[in-house]
Order: structure tokens, then C-alpha cells, then sequence
């Protein structure tokens, strides 16, 4: 077995910023599918011994929300919306986790396949909702910071 | 604001991560820090205020030189924050690939009769 499509990996391009690559052994099309329609993720997203309920309004600016209902009666929602999509290629969303309200991650999602396999490739950049409102004031000009080593490096000396 | 919610805000701007990225080094004045900046010792102040806000750095008492210092504890709480979004998609793909590989052949089977009869 090829240990590539069993692992998520993992980079940290910027301290704000994670992209997760995971390999699917399934066309990109199959991907595509079960990742965004209701009928499969339903079957998939939720805890094993739990059930979900999952709306899925698969249009740009349309919205999704699936709550999870474990087996010890816990809920736990999710939530985002779609910005874009490009069927089979590319979807923009974002995520919500409801338990901590305001931690808005913006994830790019990209599809690719290569002899019948897929790489689902996962850029999530992480906000507030202050920021994605456009509510934070960034004070002044920027980019002197370049000069500097970015601050991933120290978060990574803390993961 | 939340306390992570103003993190993530303060790490929003390159400057102040780079304010950051500085203290990791050591604590420095705010003559320092602001010297590889091509903008005030007002505006590096101000974003100072915005990281000692989140929580992200202290300042010394010594009226003259306020030194700044890095603190941790909050960056830690964006790792862990990291650490379990990235552990829930783990998770998640794994379940992904599971019902795929246990996806009954009939969805490819079925879009190969599609192309044959294209």
C-alpha cells in the first residue's frame, strides 16, 4: 500500500496559514462529489457513532451548516459559507466552528488527479470575524516586515 | 473580543509579526524595534499597544526605556487552536477515504457506461 494516501501533510507557510495535503485513491470527479453533496458528505463528515444533519447550498455566496450529534447526546455545529466553486477544481469557503463563535477560517480547496488518484490540497487561513468584516483597523503601511523571518517560526518551536 | 480573537488580530498585520519575530530574540526598546521600519516611533507604538492588548508581549516599568518582552501563553493558545483544526481534518479525510474506498463501483461503473455512450 502506497503510505502516501493514507497520511495528512501538513506545512505552515505563514503564521496565519495551514495547508494540509491528503491523496484520495478515487477519481477527481468521485472526490468532488462526495465532498459537496449532501447525500455523501452526510454519510462521511459526522462522528462514526453519531448522526448528522447537513444543509448544503452548493452556489457561490450559498450556505452551509451541518451539526453533529454524538452518541453521548452532545451537538456540535458547524458552519460557512461558499465564495467560489469551479466544479471538479477549486472551492472557496468558509468554516465556523460554533463551540468558538468568531474563529472564521477561510479554506481553498483544489483538486487534482493524477492517474486516478486525487491530492485534495487544504489552504485554510485563519481569522476573526472582526477581520473578515473588515472591522480591524491594519494602523498603516505594511510590508517592512519582510526584512524580518516570519513568526512561523515561532510558532513552530510551540506546536 | 476574545482573547484568541484579539491574537489572531494583532498576528494579522506583517509588521507586528515582525515586532514579534524581534522579541523572539530577546526583549528590545521601542527605539529598536522600530528601527528597521520605515515608519514612526508613534505608529510601532501604536502597534506595540495592539500586541500588549492581545497579550502577546509585556513591557518593563523603567520609565525611560520600556523594554518589551515576549509572551507566550498566547501564541500557544493559536498553536493549539491549529493543532486541533488540523487534527479534525485528519480525522475527517480519513473518514473520506474510507466511504470512498467503500463507495459501492457502481458511481465509476456507471460513469464509464456515460463515456461509452458519449
Amino acid at each position: 500500500m502506497n503510505e502516501k494516501t493514507e497520511k495528512l501533510t501538513v506545512t505552515l507557510p505563514s503564521d496565519r496559514e495551514i495547508v494540509m495535503t491528503r491523496v484520495f485513491d478515487a477519481p477527481r470527479e468521485l472526490v468532488f462529489k462526495a465532498m459537496f453533496t449532501v447525500e455523501h458528505v452526510e454519510k462521511w463528515w459526522g462522528s462514526r457513532d453519531g448522526t448528522l444533519d447537513c444543509e448544503l447550498d452548493f452556489r457561490p455566496g450559498g450556505r452551509w451548516r451541518f451539526v453533529q450529534h454524538t452518541a453521548d447526546g452532545q451537538e456540535h455545529g458547524f458552519h460557512g459559507e461558499f465564495r467560489e466553486i469551479v466544479p471538479n477544481e477549486r472551492v472557496v469557503q468558509t468554516f465556523e466552528y460554533e463551540g468558538m463563535p468568531g474563529h472564521v477560517v477561510v479554506q481553498t480547496l483544489h483538486l487534482e488527479e493524477h492517474e486516478g488518484r486525487t491530492t485534495v490540497t487544504s489552504t485554510s487561513l485563519f481569522d476573526t470575524t472582526e477581520e473578515r468584516d473588515g472591522m480591524v483597523e491594519s494602523g498603516m503601511e505594511t510590508g517592512a516586515g519582510e526584512s524580518y523571518d516570519r513568526l512561523d517560526e515561532v510558532l513552530a518551536t510551540l506546536v | 473580543m476574545d482573547q484568541l480573537s484579539n491574537v489572531f488580530a494583532a498576528l494579522a498585520d506583517p509588521t507586528r509579526r515582525a515586532i514579534l519575530a524581534r522579541l523572539a530574540h530577546g526583549e528590545a526598546t521601542v527605539n529598536e524595534l522600530a528601527e528597521p521600519f520605515p515608519i514612526s516611533l508613534q505608529a510601532v507604538s501604536k502597534h506595540l499597544k495592539v500586541l500588549e492588548r492581545a497579550g502577546l508581549i509585556t513591557r518593563g516599568r523603567a520609565a525611560q526605556w520600556r523594554p518589551c518582552h515576549l509572551e507566550a501563553g498566547p501564541l500557544r493558545d493559536v498553536a493549539e487552536w491549529m493543532r486541533l483544526y488540523r487534527r479534525f481534518w485528519d480525522e475527517r479525510y480519513q473518514r473520506l477515504d474510507d466511504y470512498l474506498r467503500d463507495l459501492p463501483a457502481e458511481g465509476t461503473a456507471k460513469e464509464k457506461q456515460d463515456e461509452r455512450e458519449d
